[in-house]
């Protein structure tokens, strides 16, 4: 009986520890803890370019993530990309006058977006446009831009 | 044919006819007839190798012939489907020449485990029914003990009491006196022929050990080659006069079944270069 | 003269006969399945016999593996600047790869060879046999337990190896080279998907599971039954184990990570 109960405390055990490192890997690890997909709300953004902007990547204000991409889309009425962004609900105070960019993490690194608060006194809710949009820098336009404008200068 | 129209004829519980059965190109039965007597020790002798043990793994419905038909108590083995099969089963007992115990079981646990496993009873009946077993082979003492504890000869005494443990109609012996010492063996034939007679089994024996078997058996059939080479009692064939059986029984080093196993000529084989 | 391509064809029919045993027996465990719910004693034993008795080594291999994915990352990373992305670098590495990867090979080699050489010399000593003429299926009641007992086991031995891992590059990174502790636990948190990552591996992981123990069980059942065939067998569980669970990986990870 005693042996039967040791096996049935040890299996426990393990159960136990592999569903605590399960638990561990899942909230302290990945984005589980910060993806609260479903809450927070949702805003929209238009693009004339979104460059390589994926799904997931981060909504960051001030350098700071408090949100991420929910979708990307393309609307053939207006030749634009349409960006859905969802922030974290706490956040509830970003002006309706608010830039939003996308930018590169780094020279080659992956891209996201950049919201900059304007000065407005209202605030944008679920559902809302922000209006305010610049689109990606693509590196190649940009090396062909420069490029131009220096055969420009000497010529 | 129903079961009970064979069962009429009470006294052939297992019933053989044109068994063939081979192993890749091997043969091993060819056209075999045999015939198995209820409330009888019956012995299958023959030299190692000549399929004994398969002879058993056929009746019980382990291994599947390429022809001829094996009737048990009236049910044609080969025909039976996984559960009917397993009920024949729970029907017969069989000792496997390594008393094959399950090895994390005590002995208990080991005579207990085919009751636990086809009966709904209670826990203390279990007990009775089990220490009976035990005592009936002379081990209920040892009934704590593991199997790596026992000794060969116990080990296939527990093994013997597990195989009675349903009170099956009949028990098969693979080789039981194979690796035993003089007292355990004495022991095994008192056992096999107590059985027998006290509880109106059937008991079906393999073996090569010929005075052994022969003392215990009320009939003995001797095969060779896939054929059955000599039948009857063990004193027609002790008085049986033809050379098979005479160098069989008499253990004779050479006969029919020659000593050297089939070559080319021994000068031959010796002046060739390479053996293949 | 023909004889090379008689023995190369009779090697194929001999493994694909193989094969065909495999899958059938496969089936037969599947088919059993039910039975665990009727006797669950038999699966702790075998959760016991293969996830507990395994823990020390995934743990103590989980350990070592994360500090070690560390200190070459942080080698590599601190050349870029980028030592901050140690913490993703190790995570990522440990719960894509690394962890159900090297767990399912610990478990091959000390659970499944175990499993191999019992079943094998169950067969050989006639305990199989045993069974079958006391009417009772072998395929069920020694077979079907120790096939789920591995297939629930491998995952959590496999989180269990991550965890420690994702521990242990903690040790090395943040208490001996001075990562910063925030950016180790953020970037990870910021960069390690809970679908993408987490359960996908856990899935890989069950797979393997299900072929680690599959492998083992059928090499034992199928053995010769002698101590040569056994030792065989218990090799062979353990090669094609490694070899199917590193082809799987590959293919898995083609269909998972691949877009």
């Amino acid at each position: 009986m005693a042996k039967r109960r040791n096996l049935e405390l040890m299996v426990g055990t393990f159960v136990a520890l592999g569903l605590v490192a399960l638990f561990f890997l899942a909230m302290h690890v990945s984005n589980l803890s910060l993806n609260t997909s479903g809450e927070g709300y949702l805003l929209q953004a238009r693009f004339a370019n979104v460059g390589s902007l994926k799904v997931r990547a981060p909504v960051t204000m001030a350098g700071v993530r408090i949100g991420r991409v929910d979708s990307v889309r393309f609307d053939k009425d207006t030749y634009e990309a349409v960006v859905s962004l969802r922030i974290d609900a706490t956040i509830d105070s970003i002006p309706d006058d608010t830039f939003a960019n996308i930018f590169t993490s780094g020279l080659l690194g992956e891209q996201y977006i950049g919201l900059e608060p304007g000065g407005s006194t209202e605030m944008l809710r679920d559902g809302d446009e922000i209006v305010h949009t610049q689109s990606a820098l693509v590196l190649e336009q940009m090396i062909g831009q420069f490029l131009f404008q220096k055969a420009g200068e000497s010529g | 044919m129903s079961s009970d129209a064979v069962d009429a004829r009470p006294e052939v519980l297992v019933e053989i006819r044109g068994l063939c059965f081979r192993r890749g190109e091997r043969v091993i039965f060819e056209d075999l007839d045999l015939d198995i007597r209820r409330g009888t020790v019956t012995a299958v002798m023959g030299p190692s190798g000549t399929g004994k043990t398969t002879l058993l793994k056929l009746i019980t419905g382990q291994l599947h012939p390429d022809a001829g038909t094996i009737r048990v108590a009236g049910q044609e083995v080969t025909r039976l489907n996984t559960a009917a099969l397993f009920r024949l089963r729970q029907r017969m007992g069989m000792l496997f020449q390594s008393g094959a115990l399950l090895t994390d079981l005590s002995v208990f646990d080991n005579v207990a485990y085919p009751l636990r496993e086809h009966t709904n009873l209670s826990a203390s009946m279990v007990r009775k029914l089990v220490l009976l077993k035990l005592e009936a082979v002379g081990l209920r003492g040892a009934r704590d003990l593991m199997p790596a504890e026992l000794s060969g000869g116990m080990a296939r005494r527990v093994a013997l009491a597990r195989a009675i443990a349903l009170d099956p109609m009949m028990i098969l012996y693979d080789e039981p006196f194979t690796g035993q010492d003089p007292i355990s063996m004495g022991m095994l034939m008192a056992l096999i022929r107590q059985l027998n007679d006290a509880s109106g089994l059937t008991s079906i024996l393999v073996s090569h050990d010929v005075r052994e078997t022969a003392s215990i058996a009320d009939y003995l059939y001797v095969i060779f080659e896939g054929r059955v080479v000599a039948r009857g009692t063990p004193d027609a064939l002790a008085a049986d006069q033809s050379a098979w059986v005479r160098q069989f029984m008499d253990g004779l080093p050479d006969g029919p079944v020659h000593f050297h196993y089939p070559a080319p000529a021994l000068a031959e084989d010796l002046l060739t270069r390479r053996a293949r | 003269m023909l004889d090379p391509l008689a023995r190369l064809g009779r090697r194929v029919l001999e493994a694909l006969e193989r094969l065909g045993r495999g899958h059938l027996l496969l089936l037969a465990i599947l088919l059993g399945l039910g039975e665990v719910l009727r006797r669950p004693r038999l699966l702790w034993e075998q959760m016991f016999n293969i996830g507990v008795l395994s823990l020390l080594i995934v743990g103590v291999s989980g350990l070592f593996v994360g500090m070690v994915l560390a200190l070459q990352g942080y080698y590599v990373l601190s050349q870029f600047g980028a030592a901050e992305s140690l913490g993703v670098m190790v995570t990522a590495s440990l719960v894509r790869e690394l962890g159900p990867v090297v767990t399912a090979l610990l478990v091959a080699g000390r659970a499944g060879s175990a499993l191999t050489a019992e079943i094998g010399l169950m067969k050989a000593t006639e305990q199989l046999s045993g069974l079958e003429m006391m009417a009772v299926d072998p395929v069920r009641r020694i077979l079907v337990p120790r096939f789920l007992g591995g297939v629930l086991s491998m995952p959590l031995l496999a989180a269990i190896f991550s965890a420690v891992g994702v521990l242990g590059g903690y040790f090395v990174g943040v208490g001996l080279l001075g990562v910063d502790e925030g950016a180790y636990w953020s970037q990870m948190q910021a960069k390690i998907d809970f679908d993408e990552d987490l359960v996908n591996g856990m899935l890989k992981s069950l797979a393997f599971g299900v072929v680690v123990t599959w492998i083992a069980l059928f090499q034992g059942y199928d053995t010769v039954p002698t101590s040569e065939g056994v030792s065989r067998s218990t090799t062979r569980s353990v090669v094609q184990a490694a070899l199917v669970v590193l082809g799987l990986d590959f293919v898995l990870t083609a269909l998972m990570f691949g877009d």
